[in-house]
Formats: structure tokens, C-alpha cells, sequence
């Protein structure tokens, strides 16, 4: 039987979201499920993510299966000068699954090709992030009631950020969804991505400003302008603070809105925001345990 | 003698009797052909100018493999380099097809990922490629998923 790697988005299909969405469920209601019993993950973090690691170590604690690994290269036979290659090798001769995250895009994808068991993709440089935007999906869906029809605004860095990039991909295979992009002229979608709407017919629209468009939102996707994406530091200055969501630009916004945002975030969304109703983003990263512990079981074949 | 060796012995580069000749290749190609084709390798009778005169390329070069006959796949790896490459297959020293290359759908090996993050371009991997389009060339990275245009292609 062909192993089930997750290195991107695109691996999945329809079925395979909407199986993922049904397990996260399943795992929120009875999240400690002795499924992963005598079996032992690798946990390999070639660059420290806090809490993507926490996330998918509890989602494994959750499941009672056992962790090896190492959470920076300071920790590992990489700081000698051991190849990606010799690594996997290795690794997969002791562990059950793989879950991988490495500075170096496709890493993840070369890291599959060598591997005797499955790799889970936790974040490959620039590249991929799936099970953030799996965990992304679970959000909307347990918000909306649904991931069809859904009109997303997505605020902030839409040129580099990965995960708006793989969110959008998911959606596009869902009724009717509508894209907003929000972004200062340096950072806005891809074109590549915009064809990619656009040969599906599905409706997008940029905006050069973040303000009452807002009202017609179902989902607010936030992301972290980063200093370093800019090549000329005034012009970071000029936008660092313009796209900013704050209280108040959400009085008159539709009741069922909830705002997202993958985390960390830096300012762009005002501390005033957290208690709103609307704000979601700690849900979300909760949601994150739940929709790992589904990931790893579908990948593992245990559901 | 017959009328077409009579023209061939005038010929800058002499003729093969069997074989295949590759011509219009763009003359700063040369050396690359010859590496991707593993000419260097073989020990077959090879043959070859360069620097000559060509209405459509200004310098071209012209290479004739003796008793040489490529598959179209091997041959079809040359297209990201030599596009205008033609091939004229020899059988007692008349031409008796001629192939023009193609790029393939899949480029394994031959063509350097531009995204320096890659990990081709930092771990001892072959390359892969899916081409997205053929003109301009944009090549999708099987690993990093990112796009190298067609003036961004360097050959490993």
C-alpha cells in the first residue's frame, strides 16, 4: 500500500479534506484516544516553531503515542554536517511517522521520497504548511457550518505568506467561494494564484484599503506584514501600520464573522479585538491540536 | 563519385556515412549538448564545429555523432538549451528523417532550481521539473513548487 505523505496542500483531495474535517470533529469531542499505543513519532524541527511543534507533540501525547526528535539543529547530528538525506534515512529505520519542519523549501517533499514511513509536512521555509491550513478549514467550517459559499478577506503579506496561499487552494475546491485581497502594493497575491481563480471562474477582488468592504466578510484571514519581506525600510514604515484590524472597524460587520489569524501576531490586530466575540484566532490554534490528531491518524491509516 | 558526397566533401565539417548530425545549435550551447548528451562519454566517431555562419542563430554549431541513433527522449533534453535544434538522421550518407526536439513534459536532471531556499540547491539531489509552459519556458520545481521562468534557466 502506497504511503499517505502530507508535503502539501494539493496532496488531498475533496474527500480528503471533508474526511480530515469529520476525524477533527470526531477528536474534539474525545480528544485522549489510546490509537497511537506502542508506536513512536519522529518529531524533527530543523529550525524552532514553538508552537507548531507544542501543537502536534500534544496532538501525539493525546493519542498515547511516544516522541523522539529534536526541536533545533543545535540538538541534532545536522549541527556535524549530517545530510537531510542521512537524517531521514535514519530516522525512518526507528520511528512509525515522520512530522518535519525544515528552513529549506521542499525538503519535506525530498524527505517523503527517502522515508519508509510517512512524512507530515510541519512547515517547509516559504513553501508549505498544510495541517495549519487544514486546521484553518476546521475553523471556518466549525464557525460557518460550512466551507461552501464562503466570502474570505485576507489581510496583510498575500505575497509571501504560505498560508494564505494554501487556504486559498483548499477553498477554490468548495462552492462558490469569494476572495478579498487586502495588501500594500508590494505584498499583493501572486499571479499565479489570480490566473489560477480565475481559470476556476471563481470571483476576486483586490482592495488597496482595509475598511467597511469588511461588512460583507464571513472570515477575516490576518497575516503578520514582516519587516524583512521589504527591500527598502521606508516603505515598510509607510504600510506597517495601515493594515491594522481594531475594535471598532467591526461594528458594523455581519454577526457570523470570526477573525483568523495563524499566529504569532505582532500588531496588526489590536489587543482591543480579543474580546470581541468575533475574534477567533485562539479557537483556531486550539482547533490545531484536534485537526493534527486527525491528520496523523488518516496519514497512519488508524481511521 | 556521386553528385551528393561530391557536395559533402566540400562541407566545413566532413560527413558521416551513418549516424546522426545535430544542427543549429546555438554556438554557446555546444559544450553543453555535449555534456547533456553524454557524448563525451561514448566512443563512437564524434565530429563537430562550432562558430559557423547561420542566417537564424548569427554563430551556430553543427555536430556529427557516427553510428549514433537517439531515443526521442534522450534527445528531447536538449530542447531547453538548443530549441532550434535540428536532427538529421544519416544512413549511407543519405538523410533519410529529420527530427526536430521538443521539450518534454518532465525535465529530470539538466535544469538548476533559481530558488537559492531549494533544497536542490543546498543538499546533492537531481533536479525535476514539470513544465507548466513551453513558450516561454516556465518550469515548476517538483520539490520547492516554485516557477523558473524561461531567462532564469541555468543548466546544471
Amino acid at each position: 500500500m502506497k504511503k499517505k505523505d502530507l508535503i502539501s496542500i494539493t496532496d488531498y483531495t475533496k474527500d480528503e479534506y471533508l474526511r480530515i474535517m469529520e476525524l477533527s470533529r470526531e477528536f474534539e469531542q474525545n480528544p485522549n484516544q489510546d490509537l497511537l499505543k506502542g508506536k513512536v513519532i519522529a518529531s524533527l524541527f530543523f529550525e524552532p516553531s514553538t508552537r507548531t511543534r507544542l501543537s502536534f507533540e500534544t496532538a501525539i501525547s493525546r493519542l498515547g503515542g511516544r516522541i523522539v526528535g529534536f526541536s533545533d539543529v543545535g540538538s541534532s547530528s545536522v549541527s556535524k554536517g549530517e545530510t537531510l538525506h542521512d537524517t531521514i534515512r535514519m530516522v525512518s529505520n526507528y520511528a512509525d511517522l515522520i512530522v518535519m519542519r525544515h528552513p529549506l523549501e521542499g525538503s519535506a517533499r525530498y524527505a517523503a521520497e527517502i522515508s519508509s514511513v510517512p512524512v507530515i509536512n510541519a512547515g517547509d521555509g516559504a513553501n508549505q504548511h498544510p495541517t495549519q491550513t487544514l486546521l484553518d478549514m476546521y475553523s471556518i467550517l466549525k464557525t460557518q457550518g460550512t466551507l461552501d459559499n464562503i466570502n474570505i478577506f485576507m489581510v496583510g503579506d498575500l505575497k509571501y505568506g504560505r498560508t494564505v496561499h494554501s487556504l486559498l487552494m483548499a477553498l477554490s475546491q468548495f462552492e462558490k467561494p469569494v476572495f478579498n485581497f487586502i495588501a500594500p502594493y508590494e505584498l499583493q497575491m501572486p499571479e499565479e494564484y489570480k490566473i489560477y481563480l480565475q481559470e476556476k471562474g471563481i470571483r476576486y477582488f483586490e482592495h488597496p484599503e482595509f475598511n467597511e468592504i469588511i461588512s460583507e466578510a464571513d472570515i477575516i484571514y490576518m497575516t503578520r506584514v514582516q519587516k524583512e519581506r521589504f527591500s527598502d525600510p521606508i516603505e515598510y514604515e509607510k504600510v506597517r501600520n495601515v493594515y491594522i484590524l481594531r475594535n471598532q472597524m467591526l461594528k458594523d460587520t455581519k454577526p457570523n464573522l470570526r477573525i483568523l489569524h495563524p499566529l504569532p501576531r505582532v500588531n496588526e490586530i489590536h489587543n482591543d479585538v480579543d474580546a470581541n466575540d468575533k475574534a477567533y484566532y485562539f479557537e483556531q490554534a486550539r482547533n490545531g491540536v484536534f485537526a493534527r490528531e486527525a491528520i496523523i491518524t488518516h496519514t497512519m491509516n488508524l481511521k | 563519385m556521386k553528385d551528393h558526397i561530391k557536395k559533402k566533401l566540400k562541407l566545413k565539417v566532413s560527413a558521416i556515412k551513418d549516424g546522426t548530425v545535430i544542427d543549429h545549435i546555438n554556438a554557446l550551447s555546444l559544450f553543453k549538448v555535449i555534456k547533456i548528451l553524454g557524448l563525451d562519454k561514448i566512443k563512437n566517431q564524434i565530429t563537430f564545429g562550432t562558430n559557423l555562419d547561420s542566417a537564424k542563430l548569427g554563430r551556430k554549431a553543427i555536430i556529427k555523432v557516427s553510428d549514433k541513433f537517439f531515443k526521442d527522449d534522450e534527445i528531447d533534453k536538449i530542447a531547453l538549451i538548443a530549441p532550434h535544434a535540428k536532427l538529421n538522421i544519416i544512413e549511407d550518407y543519405e538523410v533519410v528523417e529529420k527530427r526536430i526536439v521538443e521539450i518534454p513534459d518532465v525535465i529530470h536532471g539538466i535544469a538548476k532550481c533559481f530558488n537559492p531556499k531549494c533544497i536542490t540547491n543546498n543538499e546533492e539531489i537531481s533536479t525535476c521539473f514539470q513544465v507548466i509552459s513551453k513558450e516561454p519556458v516556465r518550469l515548476k520545481c517538483h520539490y520547492c513548487e516554485k516557477i523558473t521562468g524561461q531567462d532564469q534557466i541555468k543548466i546544471k
